[in-house]
């Protein structure tokens, strides 16, 4: 069980700058992200992508104000909890305990919930078969290559993800790409790569087909696709891969007694404290009169919700307003004092 | 004087509307008056219309207001820009006549359009 002031559920820009706004008065957090890295949208939906609204960077990409914020809480060696979920919360007395997927726990007085738009989870093959083979011959991401030597695999989707992995996997399997239109998402180098491929009869390609059924009894058989104009083809398929991008999911947040309004919850501008006393909700995840869905704005949420944390972390103690610039408390913080 | 009552007039004092039926995967429809240069996704949102959920607020980052159009329209709203068919990709189901709703500006010329709406938008 981990004990800490605050917990902050999302490692977007929204939840590293509310985080270091917490090192600055004092108080320690620990961070939780459902993904591998820290950076939320940013780093998932737009790594290179440019943003030109952040106050005096004129042009950053999603990569870049990611490392910004990371080196400017360094100084305070928050612990960042990745490719974990938030499952479980629960109060006991005047702390919420927070169960992971990653099988942490938290006791805090505070969760700051820093959520975008939920967690990234897969998109998954729409026919429903496909449950029941999930995570052994239906997969959504590759941990060990090894076990498609030799074997035959049919991959779904037209990014980088499948175009890559139809490439790295046609080295040592038989390998089907097929995607639901003629044109490639993915980096043109790949797109060449697999024409390439295809000529020499490394790979199959089928585009303007869709999965529409697989058979198999306690293992995955056969697929069967169909083009846009209804011609059906069979395969036999020891191994289905979907790389259909990442889609948003509020998940078990839905189930914590806070108010939801289409999908975001509802907070006072003041502290951005929600219906539940020392939960928090700030980013693209609350909602107030005037919200704007930008990252500037998150940032001010972030500011004013560290200070709306304190009163539960430190109830005996008054905070002080202080700058940057001239406290030595804050400086000692961040290492800078002389 | 009587200036607001001359139809030229009257033209400014009005809203242009055009009626958008969304049809939802159950089959239920509802048909709604939708100002001109709204999108079909907010008018789906404002209007409290289930099934169009918009995440991204409709910036073309995400693909949770995919619609079907009726075939005989699907030819008579603005074509796709870059970008839209690479969303749509990660859409439930995206078919031929798949679009994402934010991309459809509401004008006379779509007055009476029809949309369906998937079975399910995550």
């Amino acid at each position: 069980m981990i004990k800490t002031d605050v917990v902050i559920i999302g490692a977007g820009p929204t939840g590293l700058f509310c985080a270091h706004q917490l090192g600055v008065i004092g108080l320690k957090c620990e961070i939780i992200d459902n993904l591998n890295k820290a950076g939320g949208q940013c780093i998932e939906l737009y790594p290179d992508k440019p943003i030109y609204d952040i106050p005096a960077i004129p042009e950053c990409t999603g990569e870049e104000l990611t490392k910004g914020l990371l080196k400017q809480i360094e100084p305070f060696n928050f612990k960042i909890h990745l490719n974990q979920r938030v499952e479980k919360l629960s109060k006991e007395g005047n702390n919420w305990k927070l169960t992971t997927s990653g099988k942490n726990e938290f006791l805090s007085p505070n969760i700051v919930i820093a959520g975008g738009v939920g967690s990234f989870e897969p998109r998954k093959f729409p026919v429903e078969e496909c449950e029941k083979f999930e995570n052994n011959s239906v997969l959504y991401s590759i941990k060990d290559k090894s076990i498609f030597i030799e074997k035959t695999v049919s991959i779904f989707g037209g990014g980088d993800s499948a175009l890559d992995w139809a490439i790295e996997l046609s080295k040592n399997s038989k390998v089907k790409l097929i995607h639901r239109r003629d044109e490639f998402k993915g980096a043109k180098s790949s797109v060449d790569k697999l024409k390439q491929l295809e000529k020499e009869n490394k790979i199959e390609i089928f585009t303007k087909y869709q999965l529409s059924k697989i058979s198999g009894d306690s293992k995955l058989e056969g697929i069967e696709i169909k083009h846009d104009d209804g011609n059906i083809k069979l395969f036999k398929t020891d191994y289905l891969l979907g790389f259909f991008g990442l889609i948003m999911q509020l998940g078990p947040i839905l189930d914590w007694g806070l108010n939801i309004d289409k999908k975001t919850i509802p907070v006072n501008a003041e502290n951005f404290e929600t219906n539940q006393k020392g939960i928090f909700s700030i980013g693209d995840i609350c909602t107030y009169p005037g919200k704007l869905k930008l990252i500037l704005s998150g940032f001010h949420e972030g500011a004013l919700a560290a200070r709306g944390c304190f009163k539960y972390a430190r109830p005996n103690e008054k905070l002080r307003f202080e700058f940057t610039t001239t406290s030595k408390a804050i400086l000692e913080r961040l290492g800078k004092a002389k | 004087m009587f200036l607001h009552a001359c139809p030229i007039f009257f033209s400014y004092y009005i809203k242009r509307m055009a009626k958008i039926t969304y049809i939802k995967h159950n089959g239920k429809s509802q048909t709604i008056d939708v100002e001109n240069g709204l999108t079909v996704m907010e008018g789906a949102v404002q209007n409290d219309i289930s099934g169009i959920d918009a995440d991204c607020g409709g910036s073309m980052a995400c693909a949770t207001c995919h619609v079907y159009v009726k075939e005989d329209w699907f030819n008579k709203v603005s074509s796709k820009t870059e970008g839209e068919d690479d969303m749509l990709d990660q859409a439930y189901k995206p078919k031929k006549n798949s679009r994402l709703s934010c991309q459809l500006i509401i004008s006379d010329e779509l007055d009476g359009l029809i949309v369906n709406l998937p079975e399910k938008q995550v």
